[in-house]
């Protein structure tokens, strides 16, 4: 059996793997405990339109998905407001303008199927050393502002009426939490693939909760479970040839049942 | 004389093509506990937003301590119908709910310390709950969950508590727990407005009454001058003269 260490580009990938699977978790507990699970879905279909238009004007389409998903949340902020009780229609709207906008834009793309597939299921093996620095700066400055914000983050996800009420920026922490989520899901979208990062911000959070007995023991659980699922991920689909990002998703799905079982049995 | 803690006058606040308030009056003291009874949709709930500044008011004006909201919000507390509509799902412990309530004397990016876990076990103690600290909120039962969230209102050491509904759906032992530790906490010198379904409870543990009738009025008296009978028949619109 080779070692599985002994080529740059899997070290690449490790680095990469291991921050993303630091900083999802971070993001993801609050946005499923605000029940805005699908707003990373909506901003990860956003995401592939802004790799398409990065790889048609000839920017890191990384920079793309960025700039693409930040559009995307806000845009789903401001649409929400207009839905009233049915707001929820603003993240399908915004999902499917993603995934219009990708279809549009690959038809200029020269070998556009080929590129924007490997962004759509993911190819941390191919990760550039500038999209690795791209990695490290983002996922920094996600585990970092999620520290600094750790108790204004949870006292709005818990109640946003009381935070308001003791004086936290409620607004102002929202914007940040957003912009996050945006963050977020462009990094991860070299990982695991835009159509599955959701599934690294809802999966090892689902998991963790079913474990935990405290808000910060979720989280903490939460980053244990991804990294879990990302380096077991990366190991098995070296040695068994498989997709990183599907084999990724699968085992935490695997786990998560399998918690799931367990706490039913109990 | 005793310190001023909220002043209300002349308020008035419509919802589009429904008046709810108009030119409401009253003024509390320290120590005062003023329970606010009227039928559902008589703005029992929306006097108390008002004064929270959850809601802007038409007319009229409120003072606070001797200013406006913005200048004193540490210094009050609240207290919400949550145990009903509260996420029993939620991954939190009753000490990290508590503390959630000290970003006032903490501000941006600070950490909690060892003293901030220390003001939250103070504040469960005054509610009974210093052994549910480590459990989860949403395994508590519904009386349980309302007193942490007593708890948390307290944890800020407010010097003007409201409270809307805080009983509703409630266990009538578990009410008669929650009154005894509200009564407790106003003769500590916390001054008091709360809302209650259950007048009788109100009635018992208030000493001022702002009573919304039937009839689009209120009146503003002092407890000790109506009985429970009389407080029925001012509910269906006969009016007495004011006091305080």
């Amino acid at each position: 059996m080779d070692n599985i260490f002994a080529y740059s580009f899997m070290l690449k990938a490790f680095a990469a793997a291991v921050l993303i699977a630091a900083a999802a978790p971070c993001i993801g507990l609050p946005i499923v405990l605000k029940r805005f699970s699908a707003i990373g879905d909506a901003a990860s279909h956003s995401a592939l339109g802004g790799i398409a238009f990065g790889l048609l004007i000839g920017i890191n389409p990384i920079i793309g998905a960025v700039l693409f998903s930040v559009a995307a949340v806000f845009g789903i902020e401001g649409l929400r407001k207009r839905f009233g009780s049915y707001s929820e229609i603003a993240t399908v709207i915004v999902m499917s303008a993603g995934i219009g906008l990708t279809a549009v834009l690959s038809g200029f793309i020269k070998n556009g199927s080929a590129n924007i597939s490997s962004f759509m299921f993911g190819s941390i093996v191919a990760i550039s050393d500038f999209e690795l620095i791209l990695t490290v700066i983002l996922c920094a400055v996600i585990i970092g502002v999620t520290l600094l914000l750790y108790k204004e983050i949870f006292a709005i996800t818990f109640d946003e009426e009381a935070a308001g009420l003791c004086g936290i920026p409620v607004k102002a922490v929202n914007f940040v939490l957003m912009l996050l989520t945006a963050l977020t899901v462009s990094v991860a979208s070299r990982i695991v693939g835009a159509l599955m990062i959701s599934s690294l911000l809802v999966i090892p959070t689902a998991a963790a909760m079913l474990v935990s007995g405290s808000y910060r023991g979720t989280l903490a659980r939460s980053i244990v479970f991804a990294e879990l699922f990302t380096i077991s991920g990366l190991f098995i689909s070296y040695y068994f040839d498989l997709r990183p990002g599907g084999t990724i998703v699968l085992i935490g799905t695997a786990v998560l049942a399998a918690a799931a079982l367990l706490k039913k049995r109990k | 004389m005793n310190e001023e803690i909220i002043r209300v006058e002349n308020l008035t606040f419509e919802y589009p093509d429904t008046a709810v308030l108009k030119n409401v009056n009253f003024t509390l003291y320290k120590g005062d506990f003023l329970g606010i009874i009227g039928a559902n949709g008589a703005g029992k709930s929306t006097l108390i937003k008002l004064i929270l500044g959850l809601l802007p008011y038409d007319a009229g004006r409120i003072t606070l301590f001797g200013t406006e909201l913005s200048r004193v919000r540490s210094r009050i507390g609240y207290v919400s119908q949550k145990a009903n509509s509260f996420n029993s799902d939620f991954p939190a412990t009753v000490l990290e709910v508590v503390r959630a309530n000290l970003f006032s004397s903490k501000g941006l990016f600070r950490r909690y310390t060892k003293e901030d876990n220390a003001r939250a076990e103070h504040a469960l103690a005054l509610v009974g709950m210093t052994e549910y600290k480590d459990k989860l909120i949403g395994s508590l039962s519904g009386g349980q969950q309302q007193r942490v969230f007593i708890a948390r209102a307290l944890v800020s050491e407010p010097e003007l508590l409201l409270m809307d509904e805080p009983t509703v759906g409630i266990d009538a032992a578990s009410v008669r727990e929650i009154m005894s530790i509200i009564k407790k906490l106003n003769s500590g010198g916390i001054t008091m407005i709360m809302t209650n379904h259950d007048t009788p409870a109100l009635l018992d543990a208030a000493d001022k009454l702002l009573i919304f009738c039937e009839h689009g009025y209120e009146e503003f008296v002092n407890r000790s001058d109506l009985s429970l009978e009389r407080v029925s028949s001012i509910l269906a619109g006969k009016r007495v003269h004011k006091h305080g």
